[in-house]
């Protein structure tokens, strides 16, 4: 079966264009042409730059001709959140706010990416600061989810996850604070996986809550995962976050792990709220493991019910504290009728800003505030350490944790906007991986009756990546999610695989 | 009813470092505006701060010269405010767990009067910490602009206890403290360049009364005499405002006004402020082990105040001198340098703080473009001693060895300038003398001792100076008690 280039694999394309069956304009070209035709419908980019991506793939391939390829991401095309920062391009946030900024300098990331040759592809939607589940905060456009378009791709990582999803690009990057990665990924059916905090760099990411962002790989297979990761992980001392340790060959690396492995499920995960065909196809992987002859343990994360608390008054506590300096006096939108510097302020803000965006920052400032410090931030703090504590007394008998990644499949386009809370439920299962600082991965475990993807996550040990890859290779590879593609509007190839 | 003033002082000082405090930039004043920046300064979408660990040296050894206890682990925390100079719209500084914490400064008052040295004190301080400057502000007419040239630079705030009670008390304070800094390399505290800042809090209370009064902040002080007399200003009003029973006072941050002599409100649209302080989750704690301090108390050097005891017990320096000395201390490294060659502290004392100084101030010069080695003042004072040259012709030696660099043994041998004791040649000139003076010798055979110097004097015009002015005056006494 052909299939078309913006659905192959990374791995396969590097060893095709090594071995001169596809040149990198090709490929390029291929997924121009794939983004024209669909993202009228996907909605995935806020912009992106055809003489540019060309003009890097040719150098690609001029690189390969001399000999002097850069790495295996040589000349492939990686779609990036508008949240990380690639010197020339828009670094917009998805917000009026940063509507004219551009970035004077390269993300960490990007510096690693643009070394290894890749080609950085457009400029993907998200929700506002990375603030929201659904992408549907975005102040500029709203993306669909590819599988079903009156439905929304997941966030705030939606840009990246539906991109994919739809063979806009045959990687991407995309930010992980709650889930942000991880729950688009799992809605999309595609890879998504957020690293150790303090694996990869955060100089460059726009920072939302500091002790929670990770950058994180999308992708449609593990293995094209940890490529990715392998390439933007690794210390960096513009960050003083981020942790000095080797960088593993993470692909070498996951082949190399056979198991079996024991894994534990948790069982405040599998309580109410749960959709039960997320459910099933979850127990349906558990059982896969099973057979597989891994040992299955049941454990408690018995602090799960106030990660949610947890999360909404760290995340926005930093988050109100992050944005601050978004504030119409050097670099951002400014109000033209302003009065005086403190209407300035209020102005630009009331302006620039979305209302998720203030709710947010608004909450995360009260919770800082005189009186009430002790009793939000700072308890909330603590309950973190134990909410971690609850983790690895778990990694003292298992060495990961199996989950569903979202509650449900895609939900409907405004679905749940009137309820804020709501929106901040479908982050349950991603938001305890965040808080304790612990690897996590979503890869695609089936679909529901409607056709939606479903994800199944697997939460590791700190640094343990490798482990996650194998653990979440051997599912994969038994099954056959990765080849599964949504059919879209527009789309002229015969080629996409219906459910 | 008498009242007491209690004053605490604020003083942020800026640390010498190469770069930012939190950046690469290089830190400096003067620049163009909006020069020494980069992302990270200006606060762009996805910086992030890294530490500067010069700059933590730098406040590790003003704690360890200033007694205060190192903090083994302290941390970083978010001042949350918002204002145009600053542009994350926080500040990192230390909140809760600053990096040294007590200590004190010895201060010397002015004494009764200029010659005599007044008392010391010792000032307690509550805590230093260590933060990021923010940029500066301009304002014109119809607009104000920043300059974010000084955002970023690392910044000492030194708490001192409210324990000084006046104007002169806090003159002393910051002099000590800005010697202590500028000998110990950590910063140039000049505070036209920003470089020293000070605020003052000031309140009275009736003598006896151990409870605090009404604190008013004082701004605005921008030199260190300016700190004197806004506080001696400020205890005034005070004290009259109680006493005249006033519109009581009130907690406020006052504004002095050193051209008109007065403090006034300061009109300040913001509330009382809350800064939302929280640990920074960009940086790590600073854990400072033993060895670290220990590498750093090797490099101290001495105190201004101990060195002065030491130059009274150790050389027997006057308060005079030592007033001149101390303060400034390549003078005093010269000064040591010198005695090391030749052990007369006093004499190669009075040399450098009479002659020298005057010479470099005449001539517009600092200590560094001085020509004249310290071994070569030794030189000079052991040539007098020696009886080799006059203390007269020694002074018209140092004025060529400063405009020359020549040694003064060079000089004087170039210029014949050798003191005569040859006493056949000066009793010739005496008997000269003694002739042609009948007058003075008269006088001095009545009994008016001073008569000698005018023939002295004779003798030493005849010798062009160069006679040995002792011997001289053994000669001549001789001579005339023959008469």
């Amino acid at each position: 079966m052909n299939v078309p280039l913006h659905y192959q694999t990374a791995a396969g394309l590097s060893r095709k264009l090594a071995e001169n069956e596809v040149s990198s304009e090709e490929l390029v070209r291929a997924v121009i042409e794939r983004t024209r035709t669909v993202d009228a419908d996907v909605g995935a980019f806020l912009s992106w730059n055809e003489e540019d991506a060309l003009a890097q793939a040719r150098a690609s391939d001029k690189r390969r001709e001399e000999g002097k390829t850069l790495g295996p991401l040589d000349g492939i095309p990686v779609g990036i959140k508008d949240i990380l920062a690639v010197k020339g391009q828009p670094l917009t946030c998805a917000s009026k706010m940063l509507e004219n900024f551009v970035s004077p300098y390269d993300a960490t990331c990007i510096e690693k990416l643009k070394n290894g040759g890749a080609v950085l592809w457009g400029r993907l939607n998200m929700d506002e600061f990375a603030m929201g589940s659904s992408t549907e905060n975005s102040s500029f456009k709203t993306t669909s989810n590819p599988w079903d378009t009156t439905r929304i791709p997941g966030g705030s990582s939606g840009g990246s996850a539906a991109c994919v999803a739809a063979g806009e690009a045959v990687l991407s990057l995309g930010s992980d604070t709650g889930g942000s990665v991880r729950q688009p990924a799992a809605l999309c059916g595609v890879v998504g996986m957020k690293p150790t905090y303090g694996l990869v760099s955060r100089y460059g990411l726009v920072a939302f809550a500091s002790s929670l962002d990770q950058i994180g790989p999308v992708a449609h297979t593990v293995e094209d995962a940890a490529l990715l990761l392998r390439q933007i992980a690794g210390h960096d001392v513009r960050d003083s976050t981020s942790y000095k340790t080797e960088v593993p060959d993470y692909p070498v690396e996951m082949r190399n792990r056979k198991g079996p492995w024991k894994l534990g499920v948790p069982r405040e995960y599998f309580g109410e709220g749960l959709d039960p065909e997320v459910e099933r196809a979850v127990q349906s992987a558990i059982d896969f493991y099973r057979n597989e002859g891994c040992e299955i343990v049941d454990v408690s994360l018995p602090h799960t019910d106030y990660a949610v608390a947890t999360y909404y008054i760290i995340a926005t506590a930093e988050a109100s504290s992050n944005l601050a300096r978004y504030d119409g006096v050097r670099y951002t939108h400014r109000s033209s009728a302003t009065k005086d510097a403190i209407d300035l302020y209020f102005q630009s803000r009331a302006e620039g800003f979305g209302q998720e965006v203030k709710r947010r920052i608004i909450l995360g400032t009260y919770v800082l505030s005189s009186g009430y410090y002790d009793a939000y931030y700072l308890r909330a703090q603590k309950v973190r350490t134990l909410i971690r504590n609850d983790f690895m007394k778990a990694y003292e008998t298992v060495d990961a944790l199996i989950t569903p990644t979202s509650p449900s499949p895609a939900f409907k386009k405004g679905e749940k906007t009137a309820d804020p809370l709501a929106m901040y439920l479908s982050d349950i299962y991603t938001i305890g991986a965040n808080l304790a600082g612990l690897p996590g991965i979503s890869v695609p475990c089936g679909f529901s009756r409607n056709k939606l993807p479903i994800g199944l996550q697997v939460i590791g040990k700190p640094f343990a990546e490798a482990d996650l890859f194998a653990i979440a290779a051997r599912f994969e590879e038994a099954h056959g999610y990765a080849k599964m593609h949504p059919v879209l509007p527009g789309n002229a190839s015969a080629v996409d695989h219906p459910v | 009813m008498e009242y007491e003033a209690v004053i605490g002082l604020e003083v942020h000082v800026q640390i010498k470092t190469e770069s930012k405090m939190f950046s690469r930039v290089m830190a400096g004043y003067g620049e163009e505006p909006n020069t020494l920046t980069d992302p990270v300064v200006l606060g762009l979408p996805g910086t992030l701060p890294v530490m500067n660990k010069k700059a933590i040296d730098q406040i590790i050894k003003t704690g360890l010269m200033l007694g205060c206890r190192i903090a083994p682990v302290c941390k970083w925390d978010r001042k949350n405010y918002f204002y145009p100079d600053n542009p994350k719209n926080y500040q990192i500084s230390q909140y809760d767990q600053p990096i040294c914490i007590a200590g004190q400064v010895e201060i010397e008052l002015p004494g009764a009067t200029r010659n005599l040295m007044g008392e010391h004190k010792w000032v307690e301080l509550t805590r230093i910490h260590l933060e990021e400057d923010v940029g500066k502000l301009n304002h014109f007419e119809a607009d104000s602009l920043v300059d974010y040239n000084r955002a970023g630079t690392p910044l000492m705030e030194i708490v001192t206890e409210p324990v000084m009670h006046s104007g002169a008390e806090a003159f002393a304070y910051l002099t000590a403290l800005r010697q202590i800094m500028v000998q110990g390399g950590i910063s140039d505290c000049d505070m036209e360049k920003g470089q020293l800042r000070c605020d003052a809090n000031i309140s009275v209370r009736p003598v006896g009364e151990t409870t605090l009064g009404i604190k008013v902040e004082l701004k605005n002080l921008n030199s260190i005499t300016g700190v004197k007399n806004g506080i001696d200003y400020e205890i005034k009003r005070q004290i009259q405002a109680l006493k005249e029973n006033e519109a009581p006072l009130i907690q406020e941050t006052r504004r002095w006004n050193a051209e008109g002599n007065f403090t006034s409100p300061m009109r300040t649209k913001e509330m009382a402020h809350d800064y939302r302080y929280f640990p920074d989750p960009d940086l790590m704690p600073i854990r400072v082990d033993s060895e670290w301090l220990e590498s750093l108390g090797a490099e101290l050097p001495e105190l201004p105040f101990d060195k002065q005891r030491r130059y009274f017990e150790a050389y027997n320096l006057p308060y005079t001198i030592t007033s001149v000395l101390v303060p400034d201390r390549p003078l005093c490294d010269y000064f040591e340098a010198a005695v090391r060659e030749y052990d007369k502290p006093q004499a190669i004392a009075n040399w450098i703080t009479n002659d020298l100084l005057r010479e470099l101030s005449a001539n517009g010069l600092s200590l560094k473009d001085c020509r004249i080695a310290p071994a070569h003042v030794a030189q000079l004072v052991k040539l007098v001693d020696g009886g080799v040259i006059s203390s007269n012709i020694a002074k018209e030696v140092f004025i060529h060895m400063f405009a020359s660099g020549d040694s003064p043994e060079e000089i004087v041998e170039k210029k014949g300038l050798k003191q005569s004791s040859d006493t056949g040649e000066l009793s010739a000139f005496c008997a000269e003398v003694i002739e042609g003076n009948p007058r003075s010798v008269a006088d001095f055979k009545q009994g008016k001792e001073n008569a000698i110097n005018f023939l002295k004097g004779q003798v030493m015009k005849r010798t062009r100076g160069k006679a040995n002015p002792n011997v001289v005056d053994q000669l001549l006494r001789k001579e005339l008690e023959k008469l």
